[in-house]
């Protein structure tokens, strides 16, 4: 038998404190739990009741929708304030700085809500020529719902912050890559669009998961302008039924799975900006799951299996 | 001829007597004094070049010594501080009206860039595209060619530079020498009238540079017009038909490749190569 060949057996080495912390942790989570799951004044046949409720169901909807709208301004915003900021033109980048610092200086919550109330300083809206009387005017109670109010709040506010991210990308791509771009002749924003963007998006999209996260339950202070998502109908059930608790728990499971979703999400999106800047991808969870569940049964992998017939060959 | 008959003018009459006498050729490339600063760098203190069409002007010379830099110049990736430089007859970022000179908007450098292909050291292929979707996406979106011909022409060009069947692959999947021919595809799918060479094979493993200059003499072959800043002394003497060597932001000397690597008539030439040889 050839003796290089032979797998390692060794004794592999113990870690007992990982079973003892393991056994604590497990101890104090029990606790806590059958503290709360007993608690006297907890109702939870009120959560179950409203947890999959018609009225709760509608406000998951809504979160739902004002995430992914005030996301999409914020990322098409961003990505514009982006490119600007990093533009030769002093005028451009200019602007973008300041829209940057206002925007990022100053509470979202006092953004949205001095959008909803805008018609106490301007009660009239309205687009024209100046000193004529070409034009058209709106009252802002009816340009600007509440609904509106919130969404201007939080994907104005949100594109600032999207703005700086996506700026960390582009200047995190190599400028050789604008130099070869340049060099066959394409134009700046030819080459942001089509050369750095694409790459600088491997660095954009995890923070952007996080930023998506985030405002999932930053949308829940669409509360003060009365917008029904499912933070405010939560409230608004609870001051009914002064099931208060309940109804955060009811918000509380909603919020937690949404962003479950939505970090498995992420994670197949930046497995898909990975491509060509990784020679493998990695595993996905499901993957990795498995590989682990084997490896935990198989206790030696098996190379001595695999090179069995070679030794024989060799002796023969 | 132009006025300031250089040494190296001298010298290209006497090699292309039958041309460069007679007929008025325009140089694909003419630098006049040619200066350019970084910061307080000099990093060119008058470079004075003529490089005709069809011919393979070869640049050594130690780091430093302002060769890549003088290449940026000619597609205009740097901008010179003093001196005129040419290209194909006409101003490089600029334009000339009457006795002034206007900067050309970024269009027109573009459109002139275009014409000009770059062979980085790098490399520098885009890593988020394949190697045909490198080659085809400059003819495609600059040039605005149809997809079909620009698709075929691509394929055409990798199976010139012996990447047939490496067409879907992504550029980390290549080595560096499979890389740096896709990189030579990709410029030769704009069908430039003049390649730029900024050390091509300096990145590469010893065994891979074989490939690659064997591509880029195919091309000198076919009558490219090529400036190409090297250290491969052997490349310079078979397929150069100029060799300058410079230092110091100044072209020391210029000549045919052999008689320059063979007999260098200045002291510092002479210090160089024999460092490298």
């Amino acid at each position: 038998m050839s003796q290089a060949t032979e797998a390692v057996k060794a004794v592999p080495l113990r870690h007992p404190w990982r079973w003892v912390s393991g056994v604590i942790v497990l101890a104090i989570t029990g606790g806590i739990v059958y503290t709360i799951v007993t608690a006297p004044s907890l109702n939870w046949n009120v959560v179950w009741a409203y947890l999959f409720q018609d009225l709760i169901f509608k406000g998951v909807l809504l979160t739902l929708e004002l995430t992914a709208i005030a996301m999409a301004i914020g990322v098409g915003l961003g990505v514009v304030l982006a490119v600007m900021r990093l533009s030769p033109n002093p005028v451009v980048s200019s602007v973008s700085w300041f829209y940057i610092w206002f925007f990022r200086g100053t509470p979202v919550l006092v953004q949205i809500f001095f959008w909803y109330n805008l018609n106490a300083v301007l009660p009239h809206i309205g687009i024209g020529i100046p000193f004529t009387h070409i034009g058209l005017q709106a009252s802002t109670n009816t340009l600007i719902s509440p609904l509106l109010a919130v969404i201007l709040g939080l994907g104005l506010n949100e594109a600032a912050y999207m703005a700086e991210i996506v700026r960390a990308g582009i200047i995190s791509v190599e400028h050789g890559q604008t130099e070869a771009a340049q060099a066959l002749g394409m134009r700046r924003l030819l080459v942001m669009r089509r050369i750095v963007l694409p790459q600088a998006m491997r660095v954009i999209i995890p923070p952007t998961g996080n930023e998506t996260i985030s405002m999932l339950k930053t949308s829940s202070l669409a509360f003060i302008a009365a917008v029904p998502e499912l933070f405010t109908r939560s409230e608004q059930i609870a001051s009914a039924n002064f099931d208060i608790i309940e109804l955060l728990f009811v918000a509380s499971a909603w919020y937690l799975a949404m962003t479950s979703i939505l970090t498995l999400g992420q994670y197949y999106v930046e497995r898909y900006y990975a491509r060509g800047s990784q020679r493998e991808l990695p595993p996905t969870p499901l993957q990795r799951f498995r590989r682990v569940l084997f490896t935990f049964h198989a206790q030696p992998p098996v190379p001595l299996e695999a090179e069995a017939p070679l030794s024989i060959q060799r002796r023969g | 001829m132009r006025s300031r008959p250089s040494r190296w003018r001298r010298k290209r009459r006497f090699r292309f007597s039958g041309v460069g006498s007679d007929v008025m050729v325009t140089p694909m490339v003419r630098a006049e004094a040619v200066h350019k600063r970084f910061g307080r760098l000099e990093v060119l203190r008058g470079v004075d070049l003529d490089v005709y069409p069809r011919e393979v002007l070869c640049m050594i010379g130690p780091s430093g010594s302002g060769k890549s830099t003088f290449l940026r110049c000619i597609n205009h990736l740097e901008k010179i501080d003093a001196g005129k430089l040419y290209v194909d007859g006409e101003l490089v970022g600029y334009q000339q009206r009457g006795d002034k000179i206007y900067e050309l908007p970024d269009r027109d450098v573009c459109r002139k860039r275009s014409e000009i292909g770059m062979v980085f050291q790098r490399f520098n292929l885009f890593p988020h595209l394949t190697a045909l979707e490198n080659v085809i996406e400059a003819p495609l979106r600059v040039k605005k060619e149809s997809r079909a011909d620009v698709l075929a022409r691509g394929r055409q060009l990798l199976e010139r530079v012996g990447l047939a069947d490496k067409v879907d692959v992504y550029p980390n999947q290549l080595s560096g020498g499979q890389q740096q021919r896709v990189a030579i595809a990709r410029a030769l799918a704009m069908q430039p009238k003049l390649m730029l060479f900024d050390e091509p094979t300096s990145a590469l493993d010893p065994e891979l540079v074989g490939d690659v200059l064997d591509v880029m003499r195919a091309l000198a072959e076919d009558g490219m017009t090529m400036v190409v800043v090297t250290h491969e002394m052997g490349f310079a003497r078979e397929v150069g038909d100029a060799l300058v060597f410079m230092d110091g932001g100044v072209i020391v000397e210029v000549g045919k490749p052999r008689e320059v690597l063979a007999n260098p008539q200045h002291e510092r030439t002479k210090l160089f190569l024999a460092k490298v040889l």
